[in-house]
């Protein structure tokens, strides 16, 4: 692990002028359009959004490369498309293919429930989903260049997301006031390496950018994640699994640039018919959380 | 040092935060602009990188574009990457409407995708002195064309990198992202403090 390896850097580079942006979950060349109309930093390219995938069950994996071709061609804005957690092989196809970010993510079905990809190998960066600092830091260590929350997809729910979001927080605060021998103890606890935690200790932050992902529905929604730390947001079956996704986009863009000023996402929120239906976090069983691969 | 300069960083989109941080590292009195009252009272503006599709649309939607645009043509601006692509003449495509603030061409992600992007130093004529600044290209534009009054200061593999006209800087590639400040530093000097 060599956070200051220039290449790393690049990838970390990316991440960062994603900052302040919406990357939007899409699954074809129209969608992608619209995305990028309404000012998407981004756009994530898969077959099924994560609330059809949770809707119809079965085996979820990487989006066949036409899709991902047609997206890439239809749009200038970065195209990131998701792996399965363990799959390097999807992973390399995905860098073949040339996206410009890979999400190896919880949402499709784990391909390797021992171990994530070694992310290291890869010309071309990774996100990878978190739950608490322990998960953000092993992440890192295996390569990702940027991290978000793994909230729970396809629910509309953002009360993970703000839990996960809550818990990062916390424990960065935590480690800001231990001393050295504590950091080895917490280094033990979060399962993490030592001069990870070390480097957050000292800087209160982690050391890649970080996002929030999981359940975001509306333009509140983007703007609670945003003023709980997160420096951009995924926004996976919220915008096309509502009635009118071309104005939803539109707003949630606007919340996320301006998250500070109620009045502006007050005047967004407006008149945007019905958001995603969705389902309370609460109430699925834990065997059927996506949050816990 | 640079206490008596107030510099905004447009923060619509992008990576504001490290243009921020360099600044603050010099001292230099730094801010976010995300709205229109916030372009008050400021001696110079970075347009940062992101996607120029956003700030485009941005731009429009919170009403600061005029605004904007005449400060550009009165500070010390410089645009990295994005911002380079926004304060451009010409831009090969119709997503991005520039501020037309330095008479260049150019073209958005020219250099490739991601997996392109790379990083490496380059050799500047800085105030007649040679520099060697650390450079990362990002999904890069590239300058198809420059106009008779401006002055390329830097070229890598014969294409120009970084450009001056009047009050306007543009580098099609980061600085921010590393420890090099010289570039900066150049900006404060040579533009900021002198179209204050």
């Amino acid at each position: 692990m060599n956070l200051e390896d220039k290449d790393y850097r690049l990838r970390v580079g990316l991440a960062e002028m994603l900052k302040g942006g919406v990357i939007m979950d899409v699954t074809c060349a129209e969608q992608a359009k619209i995305a990028e109309q309404s000012g998407a930093a981004a756009v994530m390219a898969l077959e099924r959004v994560p609330a059809d995938i949770r809707a119809e069950g079965g085996v979820a994996r990487m989006a066949d490369p036409s899709i991902i071709e047609a997206i890439k061609n239809a749009v200038s804005i970065p195209v990131m498309a998701k792996c399965r957690i363990g799959h390097f092989a999807e992973a390399e196809v995905l860098e073949a293919l040339k996206v410009d970010f890979i999400d190896e993510s919880e949402v499709l079905t784990p391909a390797d429930y021992q171990y994530h990809i070694d992310k290291w190998r890869f010309r071309v960066p990774f996100v990878c989903g978190c739950r608490n600092l322990g998960e953000a830091l092993r992440r890192i260590s295996e390569g990702a260049a940027l991290i978000r929350t793994k909230g729970e997809a396809g629910t509309g729910d953002v009360s993970e997301a703000v839990k996960h979001l809550r818990e990062i927080n916390a424990a960065m605060k935590r480690l800001t006031v231990m001393s050295e021998e504590e950091l080895f103890g917490a280094a033990k606890e979060l399962a993490a390496p030592i001069e990870l935690v070390r480097l957050v200790a000292r800087t209160g932050k982690l050391p890649v950018p970080n996002f929030a992902a999981g359940g975001v529905a509306t333009p509140a929604d983007a703007a609670l994640v945003m003023k709980l730390g997160a420096e951009a947001v995924f926004v996976g079956s919220g915008i096309f699994k509502s009635s009118n996704p071309d104005r939803r986009a539109v707003a949630i863009v606007t919340a996320v640039a301006q998250f500070n000023d109620p009045k502006v996402v007050a005047e967004c929120s407006r008149g945007l018919g019905e958001a995603m239906k969705g389902i309370s976090a609460a109430q699925i069983p834990q065997e059927n959380l996506l949050q816990v691969r | 040092m640079y206490s008596h300069l107030t510099v905004g960083v447009l923060a619509l989109q992008g990576d504001f935060e490290r243009h921020l941080f360099r600044l603050s590292l010099l001292n230099a009195n730094a801010r976010e602009v995300r709205a229109l009252p916030d372009l008050e009272g400021l001696d110079g503006l970075i347009i940062p990188g992101g996607e120029s599709t956003t700030m485009n649309l941005l731009l429009d939607r919170f009403g600061m574009r005029s605004k904007l645009q005449e400060l550009c043509r009165q500070k010390g601006v410089w645009g990295t990457c994005a911002g380079m692509i926004m304060l451009a003449q010409e831009v090969d495509d119709e997503r991005v409407k520039p501020l037309q603030v330095i008479d260049i061409s150019v073209k958005r992600n020219a250099y490739g995708r991601q997996v392109d992007s790379f990083h490496t130093e380059v050799r500047a004529e800085l105030n007649g002195k040679p520099s060697l600044l650390s450079a990362s290209f990002i999904r890069a534009p590239i300058v198809s064309r420059v106009g008779k009054g401006v002055k390329i200061l830097s070229e890598h593999n014969g294409k120009p990198i970084l450009l001056i006209q009047n009050n306007c800087l543009v580098s099609s590639f980061h600085t921010e992202l590393d420890e090099d400040l010289t570039l900066t530093k150049y900006y404060l000097e040579n533009l900021v403090s002198v179209f204050k």
